[in-house]
């Protein structure tokens, strides 16, 4: 199966790997600590020992960026993973048992919307304490009820489907309803969207450490490395730059991962791409 | 100027598959195919899914649908081979001197834009007239096809005319530019009988009248019998048989054909209604949540254990919504349903498990009936366990004694939908039906979506199970021939009421109520002129006109 792999696909997967693969063994890779101060200097020019160089107060900006990229990976990982669960769910049980349940829902998810999240979560976390749970939490709520929407458009599209009355005749749960005769079908355009979702939660977290109310130092997560050079920038040091490719990259190739699985699962139907 | 309009010689079509998993490759779909049509004449192409009709008609405007190339051999209208040449001569024949009519008018036309100026563009774009006299002619030939207010219903949108006059105005469409050569791709298939005859003798006349030469492509025999002057018969991209209409359905020389000719040839003797029966239905009226109209009223009928029970009528006429009540999809609004001696409830939810295993239904698409994520052995063994908690090798055993059942054999269990035919489809529905071992099946269209030889196996099989199973067939259908075959007792529904109920026989046989009378004369029959008989000798106009 991997013969017909489009270059692109392939770049997407191997830096898409390459990056969980730094996350996962970070401590392992990273030549120094996270909060380590191993040069007197600041903002030092990239050397042998210090690959890219270190930032604003002399900690290696390679060993930060790790760890860094570790917390940003982490974070969004288990955020999209809480969006759809609940919003792929509430979503299906909207479309299959319908009336007042669907209306309730839906419009909730439509009051939420129309605030922009940005502005949403900057709100709850000026007035919270800022905990990485809290930081799921918020990300993963508000994210869902965008998840909520395609769920529930997609199984409202298999709902009218013959089998799915069969199903109901038949006498079956709502469980098996959602799980078995409405999951599978729904699931490939919920795993594309899932990729999508998961750029959304990288570039989500890293706003808000950029704009102060993500994670906290000393640690920092992609965003909040950019934040911690960008002083930089006016003195002609790029060392924010890094984190911001980084960034960019990984949403990129995930995004190239997130399109090739949604042409290949949807030609297994018949093909809609 | 000569007669020849279109001269195919050594057509050939190909198209390049992506199999799931493996590696894309090139098929044959037509394999050289020839034929020749004059002017004034009408070529009757006529075959089963899948054999290669459609693209033979669209390869006469130089067009291959989605993938499809045309590879070989030459088409050449008026003297010019139009698959060498260029997209500019191409462009000027599409739509000027090759006109097509395709099978779902609904689809087709522009909902957005008004009828008149959608029938008059393409004669206006290719400059055969001005506007003017391109509206003119639109007129000529709304009169000619027998649309009502022909000076103003093309100031309608497609919307607001019926489904056969909007078949009638693309008929229109077709011949506006004043086209050498009409395609016409099934264009009755999807209208209900009644209409059928209609827009048929509006196209024939039309034809005629106007001298064109036509293509009429179609999988029905009888019909094509009606319009054409010769028959081309195709299976699977190849010619079977080549003739006139009269040779064709009066001596076929080659087995296939003959098949098609014959098909419907089940005997069915009528059973008399005997125990008590095992779905009463009684004084039953209904209607839609949020409207103001009974579709269904004070419906009264009996279906007796081990029999079958047609509810035969139009679109519309409330058949499927009948199922609906009994199924308890739509609770009724008045009325009540025994079933097997127990009244139920009006709710499908709140009725025990016992009743809704005794009623199964199968539907019309066996395509969406089953989830295309779970194999055969998932989809007939889920009732099994759901309801006789059969598992394991206890399970797998059933499962393969249905499969032999249904006449599929030993290895099917492990396949998904989409790697049966259509045919298979439908027996894997029936065997999910037959496995929670049912008093009643609710058929609704069964047939409809095959194609005739296959459909002919399913009647068969269905019949063959009643047998065996002793279960009872409510068995929805538009298809007369298919009544004739299957039913015990008859049930003609009209905009919503029964009109005419009994056993087989006495339905079947005069005196005629108007409609009844109108439904069976309707059906086309596999002779010459029958079409003009009939017309002749309606009592009644169709309600699609």
């Amino acid at each position: 199966m991997f013969v017909r792999i489009p270059v692109a696909a392939m770049l997407g997967l191997f830096f898409t790997g390459l990056f969980f693969f730094i996350a996962i063994f970070a401590p392992l890779i990273a030549p120094f600590g996270y909060d380590e101060v191993v040069s007197q200097g600041f903002w030092d020019p990239p050397s042998s020992e210090y690959l890219l160089g270190t930032d604003g107060i002399g900690r290696d900006l390679l060993s930060r960026m790790i760890y860094g990229l570790r917390t940003t990976i982490w974070i969004a990982t288990i955020a999209t993973i809480l969006s759809f669960v609940t919003g792929s769910v509430l979503g299906f049980l909207a479309a299959v048992v319908g009336g007042w349940v669907d209306q309730a829902l839906s419009r909730f998810v439509d009051l939420i919307m129309s605030i922009p999240s940005l502005i949403f979560a900057l709100v709850i976390l000026s007035i919270t304490p800022i905990t990485v749970g809290v930081l799921i939490l918020v990300m993963g709520f508000l994210d869902s009820t965008r998840v909520y929407r395609l769920a529930r458009a997609v199984a409202v599209d298999i709902t009218v489907m013959d089998y799915v009355e069969a199903a109901r005749l038949r006498g079956e749960k709502t469980g098996w309803i959602i799980f078995r005769e409405i999951l599978p079908n729904a699931l490939s355009p919920l795993v594309a969207e899932m990729g999508l979702r998961f750029i959304f939660m990288v570039l989500f977290i890293s706003t808000l450490s950029f704009l102060g109310l993500g994670i906290q130092p000393p640690q920092a997560d992609l965003g909040g490395i950019v934040k911690e050079n960008t002083e930089g920038l006016t003195y002609g040091i790029g060392a924010a730059l890094w984190p911001a490719l980084t960034i960019a990259v990984l949403a990129i190739s995930v995004n190239l991962v997130a399109d090739w699985i949604l042409n290949r699962t949807t030609s297994l139907k018949g093909g809609r791409g | 100027m000569t007669d020849e309009i279109l001269k195919v010689r050594g057509l050939k079509i190909g198209a390049t598959i992506y199999p799931p998993g493996e590696k894309a490759r090139d098929i044959a779909i037509v394999h050289g195919v020839d034929f020749d049509l004059e002017r004034g004449k009408v070529l009757g192409l006529i075959g089963e899914s899948g054999a290669g009709k459609s693209t033979i008609g669209l390869a006469s405007m130089a067009y291959g649908r989605g993938g499809v190339e045309l590879t070989g051999g030459s088409v050449e209208v008026n003297g010019r081979d139009i698959l060498k040449t260029g997209i500019r001569d191409i462009r000027s024949l599409r739509g000027g001197e090759v006109t097509y009519v395709s099978q779902s008018a609904a689809a087709s036309f522009n909902p957005a834009r008004k009828i008149m100026e959608q029938v008059t563009e393409a004669a206006i774009l290719h400059g055969k007239f001005g506007r003017k006299e391109a509206e003119e002619r639109a007129v000529t030939l709304f009169r000619k096809l027998g649309l009502p207010d022909p000076e103003n219903i093309g100031e309608r949108f497609p919307h607001q005319v019926s489904g056969g006059q909007l078949q009638r105005c693309m008929t229109a469409l077709a011949l506006c530019p004043e086209p050498d050569l009409v395609v016409f791709d099934e264009p009755t298939t999807a209208l209900d009988v009644t209409t059928q005859i209609d827009v048929l003798a509006a196209i024939k006349e039309a034809i005629r009248d106007t001298g064109v030469a036509a293509l009429y492509i179609t999988h029905d025999l009888a019909v094509v019998a009606q319009v054409s002057d010769h028959i081309m018969v195709l299976r699977m991209g190849d010619m079977v048989e080549y003739g006139t209409v009269d040779q064709i359905i009066n001596s076929p020389k080659e087995d296939y054909t003959k098949a098609l000719v014959s098909v419907r040839s089940i005997e069915h003797e009528e059973k008399k209604p005997t125990s008590e029966p095992v779905l009463k239905v009684e004084g039953i009226t209904a209607r839609y949540r949020g409207t103001n109209f009974d579709v269904l009223k004070n419906i009264n009928v009996d279906l007796h254990p081990g029999q079958t029970l047609a509810i035969v009528g139009e679109s519309g006429s409330g058949k499927s919504t009948l199922a609906r009540v009994i199924t308890g999809l739509l609770p009724p609004s008045a009325g009540q349903i025994t079933f097997n001696g127990r009244t139920l409830t009006p709710d499908q939810p709140s009725r025990p498990l016992e009743d809704l295993r005794e009623l199964q239904m199968i539907y019309q698409m066996a395509d969406t009936a089953m989830n295309p994520r779970q194999t055969v052995g998932t989809i007939i063994g889920r009732p099994l366990e759901f309801y006789f908690g059969l598992k394991g090798s206890e399970k797998q055993k059933r499962i393969q004694e249905l499969l032999d059942e249904i006449e599929l054999g030993s290895g099917f269990q492990d396949r998904y939908p989409a790697e049966l035919s259509g045919g298979q489809k439908q027996r894997v529905c029936i065997a999910r039906a037959l496995a929670a071992k049912p008093k009643m099946i609710i058929c609704d269209e069964v047939t409809s979506a095959l194609d005739p030889l296959v459909a002919d196996g399913i009647l068969k099989l269905l019949l063959n199970l009643q047998k065996i199973e002793d279960v009872a067939y409510l068995f929805i259908t538009h298809d007369l021939a298919t009544v004739r075959a299957i039913s015990d007792s008859i049930a003609v529904m009209y905009q919503g009421e029964v009109v005419r109920y009994g056993s087989k026989s006495e339905v079947l046989s005069p005196p005629f109520d108007d409609y009844t009378d109108l439904l069976l004369s309707s059906v086309p029959e596999m002779r010459l002129g029958w079409l003009e008989d009939v017309l002749a000798n309606r009592k009644m106009e169709s309600a699609g006109n």
